[in-house]
């Protein structure tokens, strides 16, 4: 068996008393979208959190490569080529798109000033590719709509060469034309061999774009499953029931049938 | 609002004359604003108003708030605020006053007005500025006080700090070399004033031609050539007037008279000289082009209004939010140490109450110049504006003959008004508060 993109053994994070992330291991090959599922609260975003460097971990191990990753900070993730798309944070409105799009890895000239011509124009090259439609390079992101503005984010991701690409409901506030834009490019980035981690509530998505889901509840893992393998109705039960079907393999969260 | 640009219009193509200079109309309203505030004064005081002894006075007078402003810019723009650089500046000016009349003359044994005092004092001062804006910024960015507090705190601590270290006392007079920045006593002359002009233009001629280049370069529309000269003529213009007004002040002839008499030197007949740029004033002009490049050109200037548009994505981008807060409440401290120095200069002594209520003009001017309080935007030219409008309106009230108490309540409800405006502006034209 290959070596896994990332492994991430016997995450844990607590906030007060509450265990959010509580000894998960999940892993992520290439090529590969992995779903990661639950509610509101079952830790799901905590523990990505931890991969993408927003959040220190309490315990745990994070290997990249089957090589142990030590990742403190978001710099830390993106020297691992780990980049994050998040629903609503990701941007500031304030900046242009090509300022966001190299926000804390900005181009500059010789003299060490940042290269606004040349960010822009990479920018345009690269919303080409992506986004055809995408003109507004001069305005504040917040005068964009919400799928100009996730083509910013992903193109950050794209940009940059991402090896593994964590996505915290890229499409929560899409429409229905630019849902399907972001599933043809997530299509896309797979097939270029990236892992993909895909934090999404829409079942009918996970069933659509994940080869693989884990699904979380109350800061456990209820266990793993093979998408192809398993109903909606399967993955509705791990969710709400923490019930883990007979194909799928259990973690610490399954409720045990005596 | 013409109907005909619908109709006529090809988008590549600027709809009019105007569009086609594309100028940042919020500048031109501000510019505006304030050349509609200077007839108004100078109907009133009978042609008194744009004289240029007024106009060189309005200059001098700005100075030491309009170069606390442009850092405030940075303040407000990251979701901050600094109550205390009134205070600050009291401190660093009582440091500085202190260092040139004892630590350098009879501590170190150079005696008075020494060449080395005036450099020496100003190092004090800043590192004082900078220490102590660091401070604040560790405060507030690593041990998460909130800035109000942290600064409310620094308001009432720095201003006695001063009073204690002077013992209440004025010192003064400073050292003649520190004095030159403060404004009458140190101007560069006709001669020199005109060959600033000169660099000025070249200089912004040239930064024209290399974002011109820059834009071709990479084949992004650029404006018409024609458009490029008239903006090109429009700042020498500016340039030319404000150097020519300057040098039309007059040095009187008693004054002039001592001057010669100290260089030992007999005055012709009939000599006529200007005063020309003061120093404090190019002090301004060299704080402000740095801060717009700071603002514009570097990372530390794109962190800054990241993170005013949005902390969570700045930190998420890997921005070290938290050291950022540390250096622009450095850069703070050792703008209100520069103020310092134009102040007490300007009045010849450090005094007691030297920079009371500066905070306040300090953060008006700012948000005057269209610095929004939710964080992210602003500009420097803005808050030096800002700072320009209050500055006339007070000394134009003051010569029209208003009384102190109207005055205040006018300058009170210009900023309220002004703010409003500027949220009624960015309502027009679709950008958010």
């Amino acid at each position: 068996m290959t070596t896994p993109l990332v492994e991430m053994r016997d995450m844990q994070k607590s906030f007060g008393g509450i265990k959010a992330v509580d000894h998960v291991t999940i892993d992520l090959y290439p090529g590969e979208v992995v779903g990661v599922l639950g509610h509101n609260g079952a830790g799901k975003s905590v523990l990505m959190k931890m991969l993408s460097g927003a959040l220190p971990r309490d315990g745990g191990e994070i290997f990249i490569n089957g090589q142990k990753a030590g990742i403190n900070n978001p710099r830390d993730a993106r020297n691992h080529q780990i980049e994050t798309i998040y629903q609503y944070l990701a941007l500031a409105d304030n900046l242009d798109a090509a300022s966001n799009l190299f926000l804390g890895r900005e181009l500059t000239t010789p003299l060490g000033f940042v290269d606004d011509a040349l960010m822009e124009a990479e920018t345009r090259k690269i919303m080409k590719r992506l986004n055809p439609n995408f003109r507004r390079f001069h305005t504040p992101v917040s005068g964009l709509s919400g799928g100009q503005r996730q083509s910013v984010a992903i193109a950050r991701a794209v940009y940059f060469n991402a090896k593994i690409l964590i996505m915290d409901e890229p499409t929560a506030a899409l429409g229905v034309q630019e849902t399907r834009m972001v599933a043809e490019l997530i299509e896309q980035l797979k097939s270029e061999g990236i892992g993909i981690f895909l934090i999404d509530h829409d079942i009918h998505q996970v069933k659509a774009m994940c080869d693989r889901a884990n699904v979380m509840k109350n800061g456990q893992l209820v266990g793993t499953v093979k998408v192809a393998d398993v109903s909606e109705d399967d993955l509705l039960g791990m969710i709400i029931a923490g019930k883990c079907p007979p194909s799928g393999i259990p973690g610490p969260g399954a409720i045990q049938f005596a | 609002m013409t109907e005909t640009s619908p109709a006529t219009s090809v988008p590549a193509k600027p709809r009019n004359f105007f569009a086609a200079l594309e100028l940042d109309t919020r500048l031109i309203g501000m510019i505006g604003a304030f050349v509609v505030i200077c007839l108004i004064f100078n109907f009133l005081t009978d042609g008194r108003f744009m004289t240029p002894r007024n106009i060189f006075n309005l200059s001098i007078q700005t100075a030491s708030v309009a170069i606390m402003a442009t850092g405030m810019v940075f303040v407000i723009v990251t979701r901050n605020i600094d109550l205390s650089v009134g205070s600050l500046l009291a401190t660093c000016s009582a440091v500085m006053a202190m260092t040139q009349t004892v630590v350098t003359p009879e501590w170190l044994g150079l005696g008075l007005n020494h060449p080395l005092t005036m450099p020496i004092a100003i190092l004090v001062g800043v590192m004082t500025g900078l220490v102590i804006g660091a401070f604040h910024g560790w405060l507030i960015g690593y041990l998460t006080i909130p800035a109000f507090i942290v600064t409310l705190g620094g308001f009432l601590v720095w201003r006695n700090v001063s009073w204690h270290l002077t013992k209440g006392q004025t010192i003064g007079p400073l050292d003649e070399n520190f004095q030159l920045f403060g404004g009458i006593n140190g101007t560069l002359g006709e001669t020199w004033s005109w060959i600033f002009a000169g660099l000025a233009i070249l200089a912004s001629f040239y930064a024209l031609f290399r974002s011109r280049r820059n834009k071709v370069l990479h084949e992004f529309p650029v404006k018409p050539v024609w458009a490029e000269a008239i903006i090109g003529l429009i700042i020498a213009g500016a340039i030319v007037g404000f150097v020519a007004i300057l040098n039309s002040y007059e040095i009187p002839r008693a004054r002039l008279q001592r001057m010669f008499e100290a260089r030992g030197e007999i005055m012709p007949e009939g000599f006529v000289q200007g005063y020309g740029l003061p120093i404090s004033v190019l002090v301004l002009i060299v704080i402000a082009i740095i801060m717009t490049v700071v603002a514009q050109r570097t990372r530390l200037g794109r962190y800054i209004f990241a993170t005013g548009g949005n902390p969570e994505a700045a930190a998420l981008a890997g921005i070290n939010t938290r050291l950022l807060t540390v250096k622009v409440f450095a850069i703070m401290g050792v703008l209100c140490a520069i103020s310092a120095v134009v102040a007490s200069s300007r009045q010849t002594f450090h005094s007691n109450d030297i920079g009371t209520l500066d905070e306040l003009r300090v953060i008006a001017a700012a948000v005057i110049g269209g610095t929004a309080l939710a964080g992210g935007m602003g500009t420097i030219y803005g808050a030096i504006l800002g700072a320009l409008i209050m500055q006339s309106l007070q000394s134009g009230m003051a010569m029209v003959g208003v009384d102190a108490p109207y005055q205040n309540m006018v300058v009170g409800s210009v900023l309220v008004l002004a703010v409003f405006i500027d949220i009624v502006y960015r309502r027009r034209t679709g950008d958010k508060t």
